[in-house]
């Protein structure tokens, strides 16, 4: 442990209301839920945040609300419940999916959705796969509530559309009006208990070899988890062939500015962003 | 022979107290008025101190503070060379080099003042790579950065290349490698008037009791050691828990208190050994039928910043150059070198791997430059009985390698996938080959170490029927207590139960020598087997109450027959070899280039298995840390600091990782082993990298010559030949 703990104060929101309260007091408190990247952080002596209050036992984050058109994922819903949702399994599997690929089994149960959005690492699970959901990001402050297509969410390394007195309540996605093609894939570290070296969710609506629609999200290729716009561009309306293959692969290397660090190189993250892109769209056609 | 105990799954001897969490490790231990100690270390590579300051709003007239002029013997820990201190006292050769020492009972308060003490530095030219340090244009230890040199001659490789129909050259490398016992390093020191008394996680009590002896200057029952529970070790706590408690020592002389020092995993990884980083240069003659004529191999190892255990590190690694081949010419010449890294250190297998891993790549491209199949070619030259090894060292055991390699192939279908693979890898990108190692690993100390070691053990009968083992061997998750109380009480006729085995404690065991080297069962299990079998022939019936307590005392003596001469590095370099055929099957993925170990048959002959399911661990967990270093495990290196020194960025394999392993045993009792066992500890290191490669190789075609070979190696090589 190479934080003073002396240093830090950690305080429980009973409920939503007063978790807002507490953030809104201008004393400096930051939200932690289930406290997988903060902890971490905390144990290397690298915690900048010194007072915390827990939100993971705050009521009105913790359902999973169906509606008609949406299913509405409270922010400090953890990755085991993801994954046992019989409607996210049935609607939107790639998101179990991704929830299985987060940390171990512990780290899932601990973990939560909102906490992975906040935590605004490009390197995060559920990232590319909100994107490529389409999700929408309700944030509450006590002044009041609004939502953000959650591609606008992220706006640099580490920077969001999150003020200091707000806090993610909810994660809306969109519900499916028709068949959607999917994919989803990490290349880890290795195949448990590691952090993306890349990253690529998509969902299409294929009619007759042509793409009706297509979203297509990368995480660990740039400073945000990134929405590849453009590649899809080129992609929607088009007919399905190799050519367009190629023009698509040429456009997401154009789009994405992977690194080399610790983890892995930029060529390699390059490369892997490339062939993940050909292995889906071959996958559709 | 028939056997009662040996040979059975009795349940391991502490089961009981780690499966119900009793087990008490170093950081378990409370001791009254105990501080906590944490170490200052250096940030350069290599430089002079100039100026230490401490700074921050910290009470520092409450800390025990440590520097080099508090050492009261000599500031050096002493092992073979005498080249490391302690504390660096004016220069510092090496990151994470100690500098201070700081103790206070508030663990928390401590940290923070360890971040606010500052070291100001005039920093000196360092080396950091196995080249630069041989090329000597910086020297930074001794007269030409050399640690150690051997040379092994046999025949005339001179006068071979001329016949020669080929001549085959490589050069191979691998990385430092991290041993990740699941327990860090930690010890506990008190002294007072009975002089210093030492707790903590080791492998070698007696090591620790001689450095501290030379460190405060004491004799030997002034300075007593004593294993607490050890979570692994892997060789990682050989010779490092020599410093860390002299560190915990000197702040429990300085404060009058017990101090515990324990590290965390990011120190642990950052601070201490790793294996050795290797380059290995092959040259081999061969004749048109694929016979080797000779070998010509040039092996050096990157051992840090001090010698700490390089050169016997390099010794094993040179003996095992050649590995389980004939060839009557050879010339090893190898050399370990300084660079102003942390030391690297003993780990399993201690240089064999490295060597071997060069050697069983280079005999698939023997085979391939040859056009003889991998297992063909390999078979033509393997040792039969009767023919002599690199040093001369003759074969007795009567040994079928050729058998055994093909046992192993057909466990895994081998030949059958040879076929197959290649056609089904041309539709598809996930792409599957098979490759295979033979290989040996010698036990026990090498040449003439046992014999300067003289070993002892005691047995000690007492009332009740029950008998204690008395050995400095020390349990550190391998088996050692339960193979030592089977030996026993098999050769004494009594029940698993009425053996005890004594933690080791210098105060109360003698000096059976240090656990290292595969060893233990083999060497020291054979001390114990004489020791019961000669309080047998005292004791005519088991009821020890009626003849008073009775100890018995045997010391190691070499087997006859058995000669080296350590000059020219020949002859009897080890009292037994453990043999091999590991074989691994692999899926790449051709889009990411992940490697994917399927399936593993590890085959070997360790002699009688004392222990099948203790064995079979030894060999399931080396097997999987032989794939980390194949697959993972890569230390990154800055300026001769480890920057991943996390186990998120420092990849291990996980369970789901590593594929099942399929262990078998061949038996061929060894008459100077305990109830005929061969070493088996390291053995199971040796195999799996090359064995993996090779797989990879005949998965794809490319021919890495390095390890860890990582999915980024793999695709650069891949979208290489594309553009090619």
């Amino acid at each position: 442990m190479r934080s003073f703990v002396p240093e830090y104060d950690l305080i429980a929101a009973k409920h939503l209301p007063e978790a807002l309260h507490i953030l809104s007091s201008g004393e400096g408190w930051r939200p932690i839920a289930g406290g997988t990247d903060l902890m971490v952080l905390f144990n290397a002596g690298k915690l900048p945040w010194r007072r915390l209050a827990s939100v993971s036992e705050t009521e009105e984050l913790r359902r999973v609300v169906t509606s008609s058109d949406c299913v509405s994922i409270g922010a400090a819903i953890t990755y085991s419940e993801i994954r046992q949702s019989p409607i996210l399994q049935a609607e939107f599997p790639l998101l179990c999916q991704s929830a299985s690929w987060t940390g171990s089994i512990a780290n899932q149960n601990r973990g939560t959705l909102g906490g992975n959005i906040a935590n605004a690492s490009p390197a995060a699970d559920s990232a590319p796969v909100l994107l490529a959901y389409d999700a929408e990001l309700e944030l509450r402050s006590v002044g009041g509530t609004r939502l953000i297509p959650y591609a606008e969410f992220h706006l640099g390394y580490k920077s969001m559309q999150l003020r200091e007195d707000e806090l993610i309540v909810q994660i809306h996605l969109p519900r499916p009006l028709c068949d959607v093609r999917q994919y989803g894939r990490k290349v880890g570290t290795r195949k448990a208990q590691a952090i993306s070296k890349v990253s690529l969710a998509a969902t299409a609506v294929v009619e007759n070899g042509t793409i009706i629609d297509v979203r297509i999200a990368m995480g660990s290729v740039a400073p945000v988890p990134l929405r590849c716009q453009e590649t899809e561009a080129v992609l929607r309306g088009e007919r399905l062939t190799p050519t367009l293959q190629a023009r698509a692969r040429d456009t997401l290397l154009r789009e994405i500015q992977p690194i080399s660090d610790i983890r892995s190189t930029s060529e390699y993250r390059a490369m892997v962003a490339a062939n993940l892109l050909g292995e889906y769209l071959e996958s559709l056609s | 022979m028939e056997y009662r105990l040996v040979g059975t799954a009795v349940p391991r001897k502490e089961a009981g107290r780690k499966v119900s969490g009793t087990a008490e490790y170093v950081d378990d231990v409370r001791l009254p008025e105990m501080l906590h100690g944490v170490t200052v270390r250096s940030t350069i590579p290599r430089g002079h101190i100039r100026k230490i300051s401490f700074d921050g709003a910290i009470p520092w007239h409450e800390f025990v503070i440590v520097d080099a002029r508090d050492i009261p013997g000599k500031n050096v820990v002493s092992l073979i060379y005498d080249d490391q201190p302690y504390l660096a006292a004016e220069r510092v050769n090496h990151p994470q080099e100690p500098i201070l020492l700081l103790a206070h009972a508030d663990k928390h308060l401590l940290e923070r003042a360890r971040q606010n003490v500052h070291i100001e530095y005039e920093p000196l030219p360092a080396v950091f790579h196995l080249e630069e340090a041989l090329a000597a244009e910086t020297v930074i230890w001794g007269e030409d950065n050399v640690f150690k040199r051997y040379t092994i001659e046999k025949g005339e490789v001179d006068a071979m290349w001329s016949e020669a129909a080929f001549i085959v050259e490589g050069e191979y490398s691998t990385g430092a490698q991290e041993q990740l016992y699941i327990e860090p390093n930690g010890m506990i020191a008190t002294f007072g008037a009975e002089g210093v008394t030492i707790r903590g996680s080791m492998q070698c009590p007696f090591y620790v009791q001689k450095a501290l002896m030379a460190l405060f200057g004491l004799p030997a029952e002034k300075v007593r050691v004593i294993q607490q529970e050890t979570g692994g070790a892997f060789g990682g706590k050989e010779e490092y828990p020599s410093m860390l408690a002299g560190h915990a020592a000197l702040l429990a002389l300085k404060s009058g208190k017990p101090v515990k020092m324990v590290y965390d995993r990011e120190e642990d990884m950052a601070a201490t050994t790793k294996r050795h980083p290797s380059k290995t240069r092959h040259r081999t003659a061969v004749t048109s039928d694929g016979r080797l004529l000779a070998m010509e191999v040039e092996f050096s190892i990157d051992g840090g910043a001090y010698a700490t255990l390089s050169g016997v590190v390099l010794s094993r690694g040179t003996i095992h150059s050649c590995g389980p081949y004939r060839c009557d010419n050879v010339r090893v010449r190898s050399v370990a070198v300084a660079t102003n890294a942390p030391p690297h250190g003993a780990f399993r297998g201690f240089g064999a791997p490295q060597s071997l891993f060069a050697l069983e790549r280079h005999m698939d491209k023997i085979a391939r430059t040859v056009g003889l199949e991998p297992d063909e070619f390999r078979a033509r030259n393997l040792l039969r009985t009767g023919d002599s090894t690199a040093t001369g060292q003759v074969i007795k055991d009567p040994i079928d390698l050729v058998r055994l390699q093909s046992r192993a192939l057909d466990s895994i279908g081998y030949h059958e996938k040879r076929r197959r693979f290649p056609v089904e890898n041309a539709r598809s990108r996930r792409k599957k080959g098979i490759g295979f190692a033979t290989f040996f690993h010698g036990a026990g100390f090498t040449g003439s170490g046992e014999r300067f070691l003289q070993s002892v053990v005691t047995l000690e009968a007492r009332a009740a029927n029950r008998v204690r083992v008395l050995t400095s061997m020390t349990e550190m998750g391998q088996g050692t207590n339960t193979v030592l109380a089977q030996i026993a009480g098999e050769a004494l006729g009594l029940c698993y139960e009425q053996v005890e085995v004594t933690n080791p404690d210098t105060a109360e065991v003698p000096n059976s020598g240090p656990t290292v080297a595969s060893r233990t069962a083999m060497v020291v299990g054979k001390l114990v087997e004489n020791a019961a079998r000669e309080m047998k022939a005292k004791l005519p019936s088991h009821d020890f109450a009626a003849l008073g307590p009775l100890r018995v005392t045997v010391q190691y003596k070499e087997p006859p027959g058995i000669f080296w001469d350590d000059a020219l590095y020949r002859g009897e370099a080890y009292g037994a070899f453990s043999y091999a055929t590991y074989a691994a099957e692999v899926t790449v993925d051709t889009l990411t280039g992940e490697v994917e170990v399927n399936d593993f048959v590890a085959l070997q002959e360790v002699g009688r298995v004392l222990h099948p399911v203790l064995a079979t661990g030894q060999i399931e967990g080396g097997v999987a840390q032989g794939i980390g270093m194949a697959l993972y495990e890569k230390v990154v290196w800055r300026d001769g600091v480890m920057v991943n020194n996390q186990m998120t960025n420092y990849v291990m394999p996980t369970s789901a990782d590593i594929p099942n392993i399929r262990v078998y045993f061949e038996e061929i009792p060894y008459e100077h082993g305990a109830m005929g066992a061969k070493g088996i500890g390291e053995l199971p290191m040796d195999g799996p990298v090359p064995a993996v490669l090779n797989a990879i190789e005949n998965a794809i075609g490319i021919d890495f010559d390095h390890a860890p070979v990582l999915p980024e190696d793999v695709l650069a090589k891949l979208a290489k030949r594309r553009v090619a």
